[in-house]
């Protein structure tokens, strides 16, 4: 068994509760930090860890933190992103219906860090439980001492708020999240400036997931030193991955960054391998934004190694033979799946969820949307599969936010690795209304390049 | 040099500005086609611009001290300047093909209703079309269509060709003092509206027409509706209590068509005149007659090719922008 | 442009505007437009969607334009603009959970309740529509019920029947 860090707990009845969280340890990190560290030396210790941001891009979570301006007699702000909306990602909620206060305690620890006297977690609306959950054990936290004024003794005060939103995926974008947190709609900001310098109410604010505010109890327990053990390379610690579609043993996994793509899949610890004895025909391995690859890419590397479930190893080969480890939504797809419907589905997900602002992203999601319902349903042109890396190009990298790129990459990346797969949508209109194009060679084992390689 | 200065290079030219300005500003500032085209970016509305992407540019040297290029192309409107930056406009066909994919983009849903639209011969995606556009669009779909809905009994809203820039809401976020109309709902389905027919009704709203890039908020008290090739502008001005009174006439022989603001030569307007300027004095005996208008170069109305579908003119000879005109020039019908 | 639906009279209670009081409490003093989503919320549990006199009255307990409350509530998904069955049934209809069935969920909601996406049943009981990711990939298919944002997991049409029957006794 590998090291469990966040969800060690997670079977313990009651663990929801304060009383068993504190039996198991919980909140000593609070009192570690508050009582015997500075908020700088909280600081020094996350940027020790190695910990990059759980939400998506992987920025490292103590560089991000030491950016954090300081202007005097102005306030400080924390928001914690619990928006998550990113098909394939589930492991927030989960982590926030059954452990509640692992966030809560991250929360006072890097709120303390920061210097943040009231702190947000901005919550889809969707998770109305959730947001009942988080508030309760607000409460109870509360009654213990470990919020309000003079926590334990020491002086430091936090205020902790669970805000809704409306239902949007754009709110996860960290500037559209503070707009919405504003009362507006979550329309990106225009950056620079960055919310570090003008975030919450134009004051320095940090936007975190979930998942690495609570990684932060750990670290302050066990030292950042020793986080960093874990994991591989720059890739330390542990991960939650959400695994879904057609996996035997779908679920919220806890891993230590480094472990095979392979044994993820197919080990009974973790995936227990494909849902009714099928086989691997592609994965989305972080969340619907990131490149779509087929089974022998997702398990191997483009020279035959092994693939690892860490942020290097899976960018390894750029978009070319790569994807990315994203948000940690892993999603397998079995032979019996149609790339283009999935393509399509995604595009659709992504048109809807477009603020607007910016005309690439308000109108080019559309475009593409169109066109992939088109093809999908047998009134396809060849011509058709060029538009659309064409107009995904048009898309990537001329807009306002990441949501362009977000909806561009799958696209590029299905035509990319499944082109013959779109090509048969156009030959056989009627044929792929009813049969689907099956596994092709798209598990065809890669071999070791390495020798010949070597040999050029 | 001043320590609030910087210099910034542009397709080649090199200028010194204020600390702060941005790309598009300096480039203002050289004049002539090197200056990007903007859509939503308007100098007096604060927040205005990022959004439509036509002012998109390359970086090639982020400045003197941090030579590295930026890895993606920037809207101009909304990056400032660095001391020794180098930026490339119309010298980098990455830009070029760049915009006019985006203005591709803007004109999937747009009705393309020029013969009928009271903007022709004044509408920057018009003239955007023309100069950076592709020869035909590859978009086979239905385009958008929302009912034309009048705000009051002043201006009317022709949702369909709206490009969203956003500047209407900026105007009457800034200029009047109560916003009644915003954007509603999201994505493509975005919408400038009132929610409720609501009359605009405000001293300052007119001048949401005159901001508003394309024709889709238009004055409805423009009498005898005709082609603005075929009115001639004069300065005028009066004395007004509420604004500066300094506007433009439109006439048609010895009428007054309509009143707008005067504009410069990036097409905005110079001070916003105040409704009754705007609405209300429509004879030659209310206002001071100043001069024939001058019109931008660019301009459709002053191009008088718009019947013959000739590329605009351009200011100097530029062999990339003929380059990038030649698909215009191959042009046999536009639309 | 939006249709004005309904102009009829609305009331907010005491203990709602005491409720509404709490959440603008949690908010540094003038920003109190950050209130306007969870008042929203509670708003539409109450009366089921928002109407243009609802939203007419948020805005003045929140000392902003009324254009600034219609901006909002259309941008959002979770807001209703317009009256909805008594259970709005939201199935996901993003690609995870499409890959463990939950077109079906939906063919099947149209057939069973004899309306489409969108309308209401003629007992005013039930709508439904599809809605994107619900970020609970991994149980799919999955379905939501306001104003409670009630869950349900791993659905099969045997599921779903049962789950409407119970709704109907429930009423
Ligand atoms: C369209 C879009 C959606 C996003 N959704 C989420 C989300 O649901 N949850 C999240 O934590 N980060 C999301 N992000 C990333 C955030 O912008 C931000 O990078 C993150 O919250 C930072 O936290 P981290 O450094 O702890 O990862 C999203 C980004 C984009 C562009
Ligand atoms: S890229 Fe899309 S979501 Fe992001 S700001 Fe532009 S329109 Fe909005
Ligand atoms: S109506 Fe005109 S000014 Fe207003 S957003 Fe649309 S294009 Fe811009
Ligand atoms: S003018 Fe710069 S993005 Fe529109």
């Amino acid at each position: 068994m590998s090291r469990k860090l966040l969800l060690e707990h997670i079977n313990v009845p009651g663990i929801a509760g304060l009383d068993v969280y504190r039996q198991k340890g919980g909140y000593r990190a609070v009192e570690k930090a508050l009582k015997t560290l500075t908020p700088d030396e909280v600081v020094e210790e996350v940027k020790k860890s190695g910990l990059r941001g759980r939400g998506g891009a992987g920025f490292p979570t103590g560089m991000k933190w030491s950016f954090l301006a300081k202007p005097e007699g102005v306030p400080r702000y924390l928001v914690c992103n619990a928006d998550e909306s990113e098909p394939g990602t589930f492991k927030d909620r989960y982590l926030m219906t059954h452990i509640p206060h692992a966030l809560i305690e991250g929360m006072i620890v890097s709120s303390y860090a920061l210097g943040a006297k009231a702190s947000y977690i901005y919550v889809r609306g969707e998770m109305m439980p959730q947001i009942r959950i988080l508030e309760k054990a607000i409460a109870e936290a509360r009654n213990a001492g470990f919020l309000g004024k003079n926590i334990l003794g020491t002086g430091y005060e936090l205020e902790l708020y669970v805000q809704p939103g409306g239902g949007a995926y754009i709110c996860g974008e960290e500037t559209a999240l503070l707009e919405s947190l504003e009362g507006k709609r979550g329309n990106p900001r225009i950056k620079p400036p960055f919310p570090a310098i003008a975030g919450l109410y134009g004051c320095p604010t940090v936007v975190n997931n979930v998942e690495s505010i609570a990684a932060t109890v750990p670290i302050i327990n066990d030292g950042g030193e020793e986080y960093a053990k874990i994991g591989i390379g720059r890739s330390t610690g542990t991960k939650l991955i959400s695994a879904s579609g057609n996996l035997a043993r779908p679920g919220v996994y806890e891993i230590e960054l480094g472990l095979p793509v392979e044994e993820f899949i197919y080990s009974d610890e973790y995936c227990g391998g494909i849902a009714n004895g099928k086989r691997l025909k592609a994965t989305v391995a972080g969340g619907s934004s990131v490149p779509i690859l087929p089974a022998n890419l997702t398990l191997k590397l483009a020279n035959g190694e092994p693939r690892l479930m860490s942020y290097e190893s899976l960018s390894e080969g750029g978009f070319a033979t790569g994807t990315m480890l994203g948000s940690g939504g892993f999603i397998a797809f079995d032979e019996d799946q149609c790339i283009v419907r999935n393509t399509w589905n995604f595009s659709r997900f992504y048109h809807h969820e477009s603020c607007g602002q910016c005309s690439p992203c308000r109108e080019g999601t559309g475009w593409l949307e169109k066109v992939l319902h088109r093809l999908e349903y047998g009134h396809g042109k060849m011509s058709d599969i060029d538009l659309l890396v064409d107009v995904a190009r048009k898309i990537e990298g001329n807009t306002i936010c990441p949501l362009g790129d977000a909806a561009a990459w799958p696209v590029g990346s299905a035509i990319r690795h499944f082109r013959d797969e779109f090509e048969w949508h156009v030959k056989e209109p009627v044929k792929s209304q009813t049969q689907n194009y099956g596994l092709a060679d798209y598990a065809k084992p890669i071999e070791k390049t390495a020798e010949v390689k070597a040999a050029e | 040099m001043s320590d609030n200065k910087v210099k910034v290079t542009i397709d080649g030219i090199t200028v010194e500005v204020e600390n702060g300005t941005t790309i598009l500003n300096a480039a203002r500032q050289i004049g002539g086609d090197i200056v990007p085209p903007a859509m939503c970016y308007y100098s007096k509305l604060k927040g205005s611009g990022g959004k439509c992407r036509t002012c998109i540019v390359k970086v090639s040297k982020g400045s003197e001290k941090d030579p590295r290029p930026m890895p993606k192309l920037v809207a101009s409107c909304r990056t400032t300047v660095m001391d020794g930056m180098e930026v490339q406009n119309i010298t980098s066909p990455e830009v070029l093909e760049a915009r006019a994919g985006v203005v591709e983009i803007l004109l999937i849903n747009h009705p393309l209703d020029c013969p009928i639209c009271d903007q022709a011969g004044e509408c920057d995606l018009q003239d955007l079309g023309y100069e950076h556009g592709l020869q035909k669009t590859r978009y086979e779909f239905e385009r958008r269509t929302f009912e034309r809905i009048d705000i009051g009994d002043k201006i009317q809203l022709h949702m369909n060709r709206c490009i969203l820039c956003y500047r209407c809401v900026y105007t009457a976020d800034q200029i009047t003092d109560s916003r009644v109309h915003g954007v509603l709902n999201r994505g493509d389905h975005s919408e400038i509206s009132t929610y409720i027919e609501q009359a605009i009704d405000n001293d300052f709203s007119g001048n949401v027409i005159d901001v508003c890039p394309v024709g889709a908020l238009t004055d409805r008290t423009f009498r005898f509706k005709n082609r603005v090739w075929f009115t001639k502008p004069v300065d005028a001005h009066r004395n007004c209590p509420t604004c500066s009174g300094k506007v433009t006439l439109w006439y048609k022989g010895p009428d007054v068509l309509r009143v707008t603001a005067r504009k410069d030569q990036f097409g905005e307007v110079e001070e916003f005149i105040c409704n009754t300027c705007r609405f209300e004095k429509k004879s030659t005996s209310d206002w001071a007659i100043e001069e024939p208008t001058r019109i931008s170069d660019t301009s459709v109305i002053a191009a008088n090719h718009y019947e013959t579908l000739r590329p605009l003119p351009v200011i100097r000879p530029n062999e990339e922008l003929r380059e990038a005109n030649k698909k215009e020039l191959e042009k046999t019908v536009k639309y | 442009m939006l249709k004005v639906e309904e102009h009829s009279p609305v009331e907010f209670s005491a203990d709602l505007i005491g409720r509404f009081d709490e959440i603008i409490a949690r908010y540094p003093g003038g920003k109190q437009k950050s209130a306007l989503l969870p008042i929203l919320h509670l708003v539409q549990a109450e009366l089921g969607w928002l109407s243009t006199t609802a939203m007419d009255k948020v805005a003045a307990y929140l000392q902003i334009r009324p254009i600034e409350v219609y901006e909002v509530a259309s941008f959002y998904t979770m807001y209703f603009l317009k009256p909805q069955g008594k259970f709005m049934l939201e199935v996901c209809r993003t690609g995870p959970c499409c890959l463990v069935g939950a077109e079906k969920i939906l063919d099947h909601l149209e057939t069973r309740l004899g309306v489409k996406e969108g309308e209401v049943t003629p007992d005013g009981l039930f709508s439904f529509r599809g809605v994107e990711c619900l970020a609970a990939c991994g149980y799919g298919p999955v379905l939501q019920i306001g104003p409670e944002y009630t869950f349900y997991e791993n659905l099969t049409t045997e599921s779903v029947d049962q789950l409407i029957e119970d709704l109907k006794k429930k009423s």
